[in-house]
């Protein structure tokens, strides 16, 4: 185990230094057209980039600026925002904070609804909850974001003027402005979940070893809390490791319909004014959180699975 | 036996039905049956007649389309139809326990087995954790597994096969149940695993007085087993009666076409071919009218036979209760009736085809674990095949027998190509092929070396049509270029495994078992083959389908000199059809011989011990017992000495544990290697005992 959890650790580390490599080559060099260019804009003339370039240090020898770069980002240092005017850190660090909040209330909000659903329909195959669930997952699945979010906002704002429709929280932090995005996201995602906790269910439930189970003797509760939960728990569990990386840069859509100052806008808003530091930063800090909940789910998927565990 | 006590179990006129889309289909009609307290009942049949179903009402499980129509079941008085869900949670497990087919699938894999064999008396008495531990630790024991400490404490899959089987038989045992069903203990285990299972079973009922039901497809198992015996057909019991009379005086057309499909001690596939049943199982809403048996049955009579169902009768004269569902049963001489004489020619042996020379076989195993990087001791072997010796002629059958883990199937991996040999060489007419992977070999070679599979359900590929797929076959080994002549060539051999011309536009999924097994056949003799490696050709089918390919291999063979290769873990088939027999225990080659000499002392000491695990249908046929103890040690850490000293009851001392034996030549070809000195294991008595034709109750086949 322990040695398993090192592997793995290494083996993240080992990914992070490869992405990071990439990274630099596409942004810092001039493999993708000359970063000064990029940084100062279509308009500068060779002189200021050459003075540009002079100040950053950008004609020592690649490895050199390579290693440098690496330096820095490990103590931290990330650069200087051009767009936002200010330290990396102090832009992303909020933008990070806010994906956090959002992603924390959708998880604990879908993860639970979609996981009991999922076992309830996957228990009795082909009964009436199981097919209502089913048809119901597809019909949110298959709705985008930007639709459901149109739709949500027209009932709950324009119609009956419950709820904000924006949630930029301009006037500090408020919950009800959290609850359309929160509900979009939910939405969208709990049939995906659902469905794949009741396919993982209803094959635990056919297994050889449940019908032992009631053949014993046991009681209904104890066969699907002792028997059927856990191993009909490994398959969504991946599933719901890589529902992380979506809710960190791939929400773009619903942060920006409702003007949320989230991590997937600021992503965005990064590259598409060539804010390079900012840019690495935020790809860094989306790879090592893919990389790291990936760790997460192999070593919780080792834990839960006794025969990766002992093999 | 007693018969003044009250019967455990009755099964009165049950019928059992699935509901499906197509309607109602009978799965089990008219099934009458009562369990005296302490008494083994087996029921014996093919797939598909009934048998689980049978069990799985017993249990009220039959899932949400099952239903039993009419009859009742009752138990101890109660009439289990008419239960709640609560009360029938409380005799499960507590006083009808079910023991299944494959343990791996019927044990939970994320639970240790002490949480399994603990939750049993927890949820059917009122007894503290620590006395439900003892009691499970107990249990252990009685069921012999060593160290039951460690096996508590054990996930499923760090047991093997024989010790998953116990814990489940220790599961049903634990809350002491009046009745035992047992659904094919032993089908998925190794001959001499299965051997200790049965031994175990039958001291069970004697221990602790449980009645059993036990469900087989070999009649071998149920004899050793079973006090009475039901023999079901499709969907109905055709006999039933005491082992001894039923055995020694079979009555009913069917029970005896199943005889007469396995393969005995004292047969041969020249003197006495196996007599498959012709036809197949009718599906249960094709079932004809009355006897279900008749299309099929020699004894057939039109107007009577094909009239009204036919209801179980005692069978006159029979002391026991013997009753027979035939109306002809006592006009019928099966005396009269074998042997019809058919003699085969024995094949003449050609030159030699095969020669495997001090071949070797080593997998490496890396081993990745901090205590391996530090230790130094990274690569690791897994020794599959040492030294293996022995070679085989022009149309002659060797076969290769050992448990599983034997390193048998490494071998035929190496001759077809699939894995390169490590050391020493595999010899094709006079070529070394050990080296030589599948995709360096020529066209003629792959064509002229071929392989039939073991599980005729997954070689096939399910969207192409059969033709098709013999016809590609012909065009790759380059037997014929023309289509209208590959076309020729397809159907001379659907010809040859006998099967209709028109199966050539038919796909996999239309087919069953016996005859996906038939298109691998022909598969594989479409390249004209000189070698064929069949892999447990017959062991996935039922026994009367077993019979039809194995005699279906063994006339294609006569016919086109091919030399074969089968391999197999079942002794009497092996004994049936083989010339040649090589017997093999964790990658070495412990005898080898003819069949007459590996059947005859001098034994090795494990060939023995396979010789009396085989389960043989006849109650005159008597055996010596030995019952092998613990487990195939792992071929990644082989004993020092002797590979069967672990295990082996005639164990001379330290020279097994510690120096690998000698071969010792009996005879020309037939090698034993073993420390005994060859005057010792010629002392040895046979194992199986066949009584003279003169001495015996009744003359068979």
């Amino acid at each position: 185990m322990v040695t398993l959890v090192i592997k793995r650790i290494g083996f993240m580390i080992f990914t992070m230094i490869i992405v990071s490599l990439i990274l630099f080559l596409l942004l810092e060099t001039e493999l993708t057209g000359d970063p000064a260019a990029r940084v100062l804009g279509q308009f500068s003339n060779e002189e200021q980039r050459e003075l540009w370039r002079e100040q950053h240090g950008y004609n020592q020898p690649v490895m050199v600026r390579y290693v440098k770069w690496l330096g820095n980002f490990a103590t931290g240092d990330l650069g200087e925002s051009i767009r936002f005017k200010g330290p990396v850190a102090d832009v992303m660090l909020p933008r990070l904070w806010n994906t956090a909040i959002l992603g924390f209330w959708t998880f604990a909000i879908m993860i639970p609804l979609s996981l009991t659903l999922g076992v309830l329909s996957g228990m009795r195959e082909g009964s009436m909850l199981d097919r209502s669930i089913s048809v119901f997952g597809i019909l949110t699945t298959s709705v985008p974001e930007f639709a459901s979010a149109v739709f949500f906002s027209a009932l709950f704002v324009f119609g009956l003027k419950w709820l904000p429709g924006t949630s930029s929280m301009s006037g500090g932090f408020e919950f009800r402005q959290l609850i359309l995005p929160v509900m979009v996201l939910v939405v969208y995602d709990f049939g995906y979940v659902a469905r794949m906790t009741r396919a993982s269910m209803a094959e635990v439930m056919t297994s050889q070893y449940i019908r032992t189970a009631v053949l014993k003797g046991l009681p209904y509760k104890s066969v699907i809390v002792k028997h059927a939960l856990r191993n009909a728990l490994i398959a969504p569990f991946t599933v719901i490791m890589l529902q992380i990386n979506w809710l960190l840069s791939g929400v773009i859509v619903v942060e920006f319909f409702f003007a949320y100052k989230g991590f997937g806008a600021l992503i965005l808003e990064a590259s598409l004014n060539n804010d390079i530091a900012l840019l690495e930063a935020c790809a860094m800090v989306a790879v090592f959180v893919a990389v790291a909940t990936q760790t997460l789910a192999d070593i919780g998927y080792t834990f839960l699975n006794p025969r990766i565990r002992f093999s | 036996m007693n018969d003044d006590q009250a019967p455990v179990l009755i099964c009165k006129d049950l019928s059992i039905s699935y509901y499906t889309r197509a309607g109602e289909i009978p799965a089990v009609v008219d099934f009458s049956l009562t369990v005296l307290p302490g008494e083994t009942i087996g029921i014996v049949g093919e797939s598909g007649c009934g048998k689980s179903t049978v069990a799985m009402a017993i249990m009220q499980y039959m899932g949400a389309n099952g239903g039993i129509k009419s009859g009742s079941i009752t138990f101890k008085d109660r009439d289990l139809n008419q239960m709640s869900e609560s009360e029938l949670r409380r005799i499960r497990g507590s006083e009808i326990a079910m023991i299944y087919q494959e343990p791996f699938a019927s044990l939970n894999p994320s639970l240790k087995i002490s949480t399994q064999l603990m939750e049993v008396p927890l949820a059917h008495e009122k007894i503290s954790t620590e006395e439900a531990r003892q009691r499970a630790l107990q249990m252990l024991s009685d069921v012999k597994l060593p160290d039951p400490e460690r096996i508590m404490d054990s996930y499923p899959h760090q047991l093997s096969g024989g010790q998953q089987q116990r814990v489940v038989i220790a599961m049903g045992l634990l809350s002491n149940p009046s009745l035992l069903l047992l659904d094919e203990p032993t089908t998925a285990l190794d001959v001499t695993v299965e051997a200790g299972i049965v031994k175990l079973v039958a001291d069970i009922s004697k221990k602790f007085g449980t009645s059993q039901i036990y469900i087989s497809h070999n009649l071998g198992l149920i004899l050793e087993t079973c006090d009475r015996v039901f023999v079901m057909y499709s969907g109905e019991v055709v006999e039933e009666g005491t082992i001894d009379s039923l055995f020694t005086w079979p009555r009913h057309p069917y029970t005896h076409g199943l005889f007469a499909c396995i393969p005995l001690p004292t047969a041969d596939k020249n003197a006495a071919p196996l007599k498959p049943i012709r036809g197949q199982l009718p599906l249960p809403f094709e079932r004809p009218q009355g006897c279900y048996y008749h299309p099929r049955c020699d004894h057939f009579k039109p107007g009577l036979c094909d009239q009204e169902h036919i209801s179980m009768a005692h069978v006159e004269g029979s002391a026991a209760d013997h009753r027979v569902r035939c109306l002809r049963y006592n006009e019928i001489d099966h005396h009269l009736q074998t042997p019809d004489g058919e003699v085969k020619k024995a094949l003449e042996l050609g030159e030699q085809v095969l020669e495997v020379d001090h071949m070797k076989k080593y997998y490496e195993v890396r081993d990745t674990s901090l205590r391996a990087l530090i230790s130094g001791k990274r690569v690791r072997y897994v020794k599959a095949n040492e030294e293996l010796n022995f070679s085989a002629r022009e149309g002659e059958t060797v076969a290769i027998v050992g448990e599983s883990g034997c390193g048998k199937s490494t071998f035929a991996k190496v001759l077809m190509g699939l894995e390169k040999g490590t050391d020493g060489e595999v010899r094709h007419r006079d070529k070394d092929l050990s080296d030589i992977a599948v995709r360096d070999r020529s066209a003629k070679q792959i064509g002229s070396l071929q392989m039939v599979f073991q599980n005729p359900f997954d070689t096939l590929n399910p969207s192409h049509s059969i033709g098709g797929q013999i016809s590609r076959v012909i065009k790759k080994f380059g037997v014929e270029k023309d289509k209208k002549k590959i076309f020729d060539r397809v159907m001379t051999l659907l010809d040859t495994v006998k099967l209709p011309r028109d199966f050539y536009f038919r796909k996999p999924r239309q087919l069953s078992g016996g005859q996906k097994q038939r298109i691998g056949i022909a598969r594989a003799f479409a390249g004209n083959p000189s070698m064929v490696i069949a892999d447990e050709p017959v062991s996935a089918l039922d026994v009367s389908v077993a019979a039809a390919v194995t005699e279906l291999l063994m006339d294609i063979q006569r016919e086109q000199k091919t030399t074969l290769l089968f391999i197999s873990h079942d002794l009497s088939v092996v004994r049936y059809l083989s010339d040649r027999i090589v017997v093999m225990y964790l990658g070495h080659i412990l005898e080898r011989g003819t069949t007459e000499q590996i059947f005859t002392p001098p034994y090795s000491p494990y060939t023995e011990a396979l010789l009396s695990a085989v389960p043989i249908a006849d109650p005159e046929v008597t055996k010596r017992e030995i019952v092998l103890e613990g487990n195939l040690p792992s071929a990644m850490n082989p004993p020092k000495g002797c590979p069967f000293c672990t295990r082996c009851h005639r164990r001379i001392g330290d020279i097994c544990d510690n120096e690998p034996p000698p071969e010792q030549v009996v005879v020309d070809r037939h090698v034993i290697k073993c420390h005994i000195p060859l005057e010792e294991l010629k002392k040895v008595e046979p194992v199986i005992h066949v009584p003279d034709e003169s001495e015996r109750l009744h003359a068979r086949h």
